[in-house]
């Protein structure tokens, strides 16, 4: 898989001796959609920032599509275009100005199909004569994507895409970046819904005070790091777990009427099986089961507390 | 050379300008009028000619200038320093843009703005006063020198100011006195011995002595001095910004 943006040993410390990022090491693969999650005040924004020219680093280095950020900024910042997680915009400018403008700034000609293509994808077609400052917080937010699309970028950042925005709409900007990975653009979002990088992600960074804890595709992950649980609904109530399942760890309700069962995801199926099996031996029956999976946010969670 | 860039900043303070169309060039020229009805007029009846012109028409170059320079700094200030305070600035951080282009834009729209606004005032001064322009092109040549240079240095305020205050403040305390004393409303040999030792420490009076002698063919210092001390303001403001952008002074972490 080819890389299109190479970070090596990237390291910022701001004015205030406050350092953010301690030696960043991260590739971005070409057309992957990629979640970068951590708490507040991971990093996870200077780290953007930082490869998108708006903070000075360190120490390191950024390549994007192979052109050094700083030495040959032109090529590199062409690529990229950026979605910013405050709702900055010119309250007093015209949507249609204002995403024109952008383009112009990222050194493309003007290109009035392109913008009307881009204004229709983001249902912001019919707005593009008003003002800014009369649309609603979720359009500000489709124009600020409007406006890092207007001049046909590879690689989009997305800080924080979804903050603030309503469950259709953000639905909505799910399916507008998977459209747009379609078409080939490299797609990295940060966020701190887990349920967003679970939906969307090929892969998952987590990034923790500055540090990259890890890098991973999120069904490996998953897999990885997922636990089960299989909860069984008794037939009979049971007073206690028989000794002869002692080898299970086996949970029981307090009513004696569900017992339950947490393995990991990769460990051995027959496990589950083996356990069937015995309870079939010890005369236990059931009537019904049912298996859960941890999620992301538990993933995240456990490794972010482990981390400190 | 990011050309779309660059048209696509002038065209969007021009914008700025047009939007504002009522405080850029309206009140100007009303104070502007004022001056003349007060000073030209009214008092300007009572005071001798100077080197052979009628006050009113003396004063003009000077108020011209006045304008420009309070005007050219508070556009191009304002140009900048409301990106940084709206955020917006974001987009022009990650773009791909040199500094040379962003300093030629937004500097060039200011300036741009505040000739447009000079030549109104001079027009309208022509309603109040007779006007002759011995050396047109060296009027225009000043015109253009001073309010680039002026820009420049209201960009430079621009990104120094953190707050609304701060970008008042250097035009209100600076740049107000050294315009008023430096020889608007008056020949600098009206001052007793000291004080026009003092002047010639104040750049303004070379500006507005230039000027008024490509009115007049009268100046207060020689117009080769005038011009060397205007390109020579050019040159420090350029270099300062130069060393902005080089560091990222107040824009970059």
């Amino acid at each position: 898989m080819q890389t299109i943006i190479s970070v090596s040993n990237l390291s910022k410390t701001y004015a205030s001796g406050f350092q953010a990022l301690k030696g960043i090491n991260l590739d971005i693969r070409h057309g992957e959609i990629f979640a970068l999650l951590g708490p507040n005040g991971a990093g996870k924004t200077t780290l953007i920032s930082t490869i998108c020219g708006i903070v000075n680093p360190t120490e390191g280095q950024i390549l994007v599509g192979g052109h050094d950020i700083v030495r040959d900024y032109r090529a590199a910042r062409s690529m990229i275009g950026l979605v910013p997680q405050e709702l900055t915009t010119d309250a007093f400018e015209t949507v249609w100005a204002t995403v024109s403008f952008s383009r112009g700034l990222f050194g493309k000609p003007p290109n009035p199909d392109h913008i009307e293509k881009v204004l229709r994808d983001l249902s912001l077609w019919n707005k593009k004569d008003n003002k800014i400052i009369t649309l609603s917080g979720g359009m500000k937010r489709r124009l600020l994507i409007a406006k890092a699309l207007s001049h046909e970028p590879q690689i989009l950042f997305l800080d924080e895409p979804t903050a603030g925005v309503d469950v259709n709409l953000r639905r909505e900007m799910w399916e507008l970046v998977r459209a747009l990975r379609a078409t080939g653009v490299t797609v990295i979002l940060t966020t701190h819904y887990i349920e967003e990088a679970e939906e969307m992600a090929d892969r998952v960074g987590v990034i923790s005070k500055g540090e990259i804890m890890l890098v991973e595709d999120k069904a490996e992950l998953m897999r990885k790091l997922g636990r089960k649980q299989l909860t069984l609904q008794l037939e009979h109530a049971l007073a206690h777990i028989p000794a002869g399942l002692a080898a299970y760890h086996l949970d029981l309700s307090a009513d004696g009427c569900e017992l339950t069962y947490t393995y990991d995801s990769q460990g051995e199926r027959a496990s589950m099986v083996a356990l069937l099996g015995d309870l079939d031996d010890a005369g236990i029956a059931f009537k019904d089961l049912h298996t859960t999976q941890s999620s992301l946010e538990d993933i995240f969670v456990s490794l972010v507390r482990d981390g400190q | 050379m990011n050309i779309h860039a660059i048209r696509a900043i002038y065209a969007f303070e021009m914008a700025r300008t047009r939007r504002t169309l009522l405080q850029s060039i309206v009140s100007p020229v009303l104070s502007t009028s004022l001056y003349f009805v007060v000073f030209g007029a009214a008092i300007g009846s009572r005071i001798p000619e100077i080197g052979g012109i009628s006050y009113g028409a003396f004063i003009v170059p000077g108020l011209v200038m006045l304008s420009l320079l309070t005007q050219s700094i508070s556009n191009a200030s304002f140009g900048i320093y409301f990106p940084k305070f709206s955020g917006t600035i974001y987009e022009l951080l990650s773009a791909p843009v040199s500094y040379v282009e962003v300093v030629v834009s937004y500097v060039g729209a200011a300036a741009t703005k505040s000739i447009i606004l000079g030549l109104i005032i001079l027009a309208t001064a022509g309603l109040f006063v007779p006007l002759q322009i011995v050396h047109p092109f060296w009027m225009l040549l000043f015109l253009v020198l001073t309010a680039v240079t002026f820009s420049l240095l209201g960009f430079i305020i621009g990104i120094w100011a953190d707050n609304f205050e701060k970008l008042q403040l250097v035009p209100l305390l600076i740049i107000t006195p050294l315009t008023f004393l430096g020889g608007s409303f008056y020949s600098i040999d009206m001052l007793p011995p000291f004080w026009q030792t003092v002047t010639l420490f104040n750049p303004v009076v070379y500006l507005i002595s230039g000027f008024r002698w490509s009115f007049y063919g009268i100046a207060d210092v020689s117009v080769g001095l005038s011009l060397a001390m205007t390109t020579a303001f050019l040159a420090v403001s350029l270099a300062v910004v130069a060393w902005i952008f080089k560091t990222g002074y107040r824009l970059k972490n």
